[in-house]
């Protein structure tokens, strides 16, 4: 610990009121159309309340260079649980962080106010040091705002891989498999197995893989389609690719990858068509 | 050797059906060959099914020995057909690069007896 905070310590013990009344006038001067809007008057003053009290304690006898330690937790998750709740209600980070540093004014005020007129230079010094620890501070709730957005999209990638391959069962012994968007290794993974899955649930000889969806084809995206045709074909189902664009036709011949004895139909019409008459077939000839 | 080191192979008119109902190691498979083999010659079978959807666990080994199994009846003229591939097995195979060419497949057992059915009406 490089400077004595004594007296930033003293004033956070001793004038709470005092300074938690000065910090809810100010927060409502600065952003009263926000906090006016979404935040009630009692949660404001609660909030307020509560960091001031944890910091109060955690400033007590810890260092304030490093706010990753163990006296400052309770700190840390008393504004990770702010800068979360504001994100769900639609702050944006600097805002959440402006709620932070705002309390620099009226903190700094019942300094001067306390200490007028004696060691100027020794007061600066530890005004510097709670300055820069209410920065930490401030730029923490915005890594959790951060945290909490990523974990949103995370879920919401998850949600949509699940939600974009369905296996549709389109008559006895036929299932379809509409595939919409780009192909990468953990989707085309996905839709192989939930594909071979229907294929043994539903006993199905037939399964049509429809591509109009996908936006592009690369060579890795060819060669996941053909591992799944070839699995179907190992189970004993025959595999059609359908909706094949012009596009995606030429880049294929381009990048030089050989569809081998695939099946492929311009579109699931096509696809259907001769997979009924397939069957068809079989039936008639057993 | 216990009845338990060789897998059972049932006839069915000249049909043989091979069900694989316990984990496939190497000595079980090459001894399935042999058996095969000789059981196709001195029946004279024309079509084998073989049924490994209780297999749940594939190496290349097993892999590279159902193909095997499957060329080597055909050249003794039965026509063999794989049915019932669990879908991990399938990927497995496949991610191995051992798409079986050459090996005809079905769904279940019935659906391969149907296809030989199928091939000697022609």
């Amino acid at each position: 610990m490089g400077i004595s905070t004594d007296r930033i310590q003293q004033v956070l013990q001793s004038s709470q009121v005092q300074l938690l009344a000065d910090w809810v006038k100010t927060l409502r001067t600065v952003g009263a159309r926000r906090v006016g809007g979404a935040i009630s008057d009692a949660e404001l003053q609660g909030q307020c309340q509560e960091f001031i009290t944890l910091l109060a304690t955690a400033a007590a006898g810890a260092s304030f260079d490093d706010i990753s330690e163990d006296r400052w937790q309770p700190v840390r998750e008393f504004l990770a649980s702010v800068s979360r709740s504001r994100g769900r209600q639609g702050f944006s980070p600097s805002e959440t962080a402006t709620f932070v540093m705002s309390f620099k004014e009226p903190l700094f005020a019942t300094l001067r106010r306390a200490f007028e007129g004696q060691d100027g230079g020794g007061l600066l010094a530890e005004v510097w040091e709670v300055c820069r620890m209410l920065d930490r501070l401030a730029l923490y709730t915005t890594e959790v705002h951060q945290d909490a957005r990523e974990e949103v999209i995370r879920r919401q990638g998850e949600e949509m891989l699940e939600l974009s391959t369905p296996v549709i069962q389109l008559w006895d012994g036929i299932l379809a498999m509409p595939l919409i968007g780009t192909l990468d290794s953990a989707r085309t993974q996905v839709v192989m197995e939930s594909l071979l899955q229907q294929i043994v649930a539903t006993r199905s000889p037939i399964a049509i893989l429809d591509i109009t969806g996908v936006p592009t084809v690369d060579t890795l995206t060819a060669q996941h389609l053909l591992k799944t045709v070839a699995a179907t074909r190992l189970m004993g189902a025959e595999c059609i690719i359908s909706g094949i664009r012009p596009q995606i036709a030429q880049t294929i011949v381009h990048l030089g990858v050989s569809l081998g004895d695939i099946v492929t139909k311009a579109s699931l019409a096509d696809a259907f068509r001769l997979a009924l008459k397939k069957l068809g077939q079989t039936t008639a000839a057993s | 050797m216990t009845a338990m080191d060789r897998i059972p192979i049932l006839r069915m008119g000249r049909t043989l059906l091979v069900t694989v109902q316990v984990d496939m190691h190497d000595q079980l498979a090459v001894r399935l060959l042999d058996d095969l083999t000789s059981m196709i010659t001195r029946t004279r079978a024309r079509g084998v099914v073989i049924d490994i959807s209780a297999l749940d666990m594939v190496d290349s080994f097993i892999g590279r020995m159902i193909a095997d199994i499957a060329a080597t009846s055909r050249i003794l003229d039965a026509q063999t057909v794989v049915v019932g591939m669990q879908p991990a097995v399938a990927i497995t195979l496949v991610e191995l690069g051992m798409a079986l060419p050459g090996v005809r497949t079905a769904l279940d057992v019935e659906r391969g007896m149907e296809m030989l059915d199928d091939a000697g009406d022609r």
